[in-house]
C-alpha cells in the first residue's frame, strides 16, 4: 500500500546531496535506527551519483511501503541513460567504468534489505531499494 | 564558489568538514589542500569529519587520496571523529580506508601529528650526525 510518493529530479551535482537529505527526512520519519538511517542515505548518495554519472542525469521516487504490519521505504533510482550491458560484471565490487572505486553497485546492495536492478542496452537503468524498519 | 576552509596551525593543516559535501567541493579540498601544504611545507594534515553524516565511496576516496597525495609531499594525514554509524556503513559498502591514520577526536588526532612530525625530525638528526 502506498502511503506516499514524492519524485525529484537529479540532474546536477548539489542534487546529490539533496537526495541525501531526502532519504535521511525519510528514514527520520520511518523512526529508522542511526545505523540503519546511515546505511541507507548512503546507499541512495551512491545511487544518486550512479544516476547521475553514468546515466546522465534522471529522477529518484520515494515511498512509504507496507508489507503486513511492517513499513519501509523504498527508493526508485530511474534514467534514461546508455544502460548497462553486463550487469552481472556491473554489480561486482571493483568494476568500475568510471573514475571511482566500483563499490557503487555493489556496496550499496549490501547497505539495503532489498536491491533490484534493470537495465537495457540504450534503454536506461532503473534500481530500486528497500529498507524494512 | 564555496570552499571548505583550511586553517594552519603550526606546521600543521587543521579542516574540519562541517557541511554535506557536493562533489565537487571534494575534489576543491583536495585541490586546496595540496596547494596549502606546498604553500607552508606543512607536516601534518588533520581532517576532522564529526560533523559529517555520511560518507560514501566518493568521499571515502577523496579521503583516500588526500592522505596519499600528502604522503607524496612529505606530510601526514590523520582522520579524526569519524561517527560510528558512518564507520559500520563504510566497512559494509567495502572501504576499509587503508593507508589512513585515524583518531577518536581532535585532541588525539593532533597528539599523534606532533608525535609523527617529531619522530621525522629525531630521524633527521640522526642522519646528520652520521654524515
Amino acid at each position: 500500500m502506498t502511503l506516499n510518493r514524492e519524485t525529484h529530479l537529479i540532474s546536477v551535482s548539489d542534487d546529490v546531496v539533496r537526495i541525501r537529505q531526502i532519504a535521511r527526512a525519510w528514514c527520520v520519519e520511518l523512526k529508522f535506527s542511526l545505523v540503519d538511517q546511515t546505511k541507507f542515505v548512503t546507499a541512495a548518495s551512491e545511487l544518486a551519483r550512479n544516476t547521475l554519472e553514468h546515466g546522465g542525469g534522471g529522477r529518484m521516487s520515494a515511498e512509504i511501503v507496507e508489507n503486513g504490519a511492517r513499513r519501509g521505504l523504498k527508493l526508485v533510482f530511474q534514467d534514461n541513460g546508455p544502460g548497462i550491458s553486463d550487469l552481472e560484471l556491473a554489480l561486482k565490487d571493483g568494476y568500475t567504468t568510471g573514475g571511482g572505486m566500483g563499490l557503487g553497485l555493489s556496496g550499496s546492495k549490501r547497505l539495503v534489505n532489498e536491491f533490484d536492478i534493470k537495465s537495457e542496452p540504450g534503454q536506461g537503468t532503473t534500481v530500486t531499494i528497500v529498507r524494512w524498519k | 564558489m564555496d570552499r571548505i576552509p583550511i586553517l594552519k596551525f603550526g606546521d600543521c593543516l587543521l579542516v574540519t568538514i562541517q557541511v554535506d559535501m557536493h562533489d565537487e567541493l571534494a575534489m576543491s579540498l583536495q585541490e586546496d589542500l595540496t596547494a596549502q601544504i606546498a604553500k607552508y611545507a606543512s607536516r601534518g594534515v588533520l581532517i576532522d569529519i564529526s560533523s559529517l553524516e555520511i560518507v560514501d565511496s566518493f568521499i571515502g576516496r577523496m579521503l583516500a587520496n588526500i592522505a596519499a597525495m600528502s604522503r607524496v609531499l612529505d606530510a601526514q594525514t590523520v582522520l579524526t571523529g569519524m561517527q560510528p554509524a558512518v564507520a559500520i556503513t563504510l566497512v559494509e559498502l567495502g572501504m576499509s580506508l587503508p593507508g589512513i591514520k585515524t583518531a577518536l577526536n581532535i585532541e588525539r588526532g593532533m597528539e599523534l601529528l606532533k608525535e609523527y612530525v617529531k619522530q621525522e625530525v629525531d630521524a633527521e638528526d640522526v642522519d646528520d650526525t652520521e654524515s
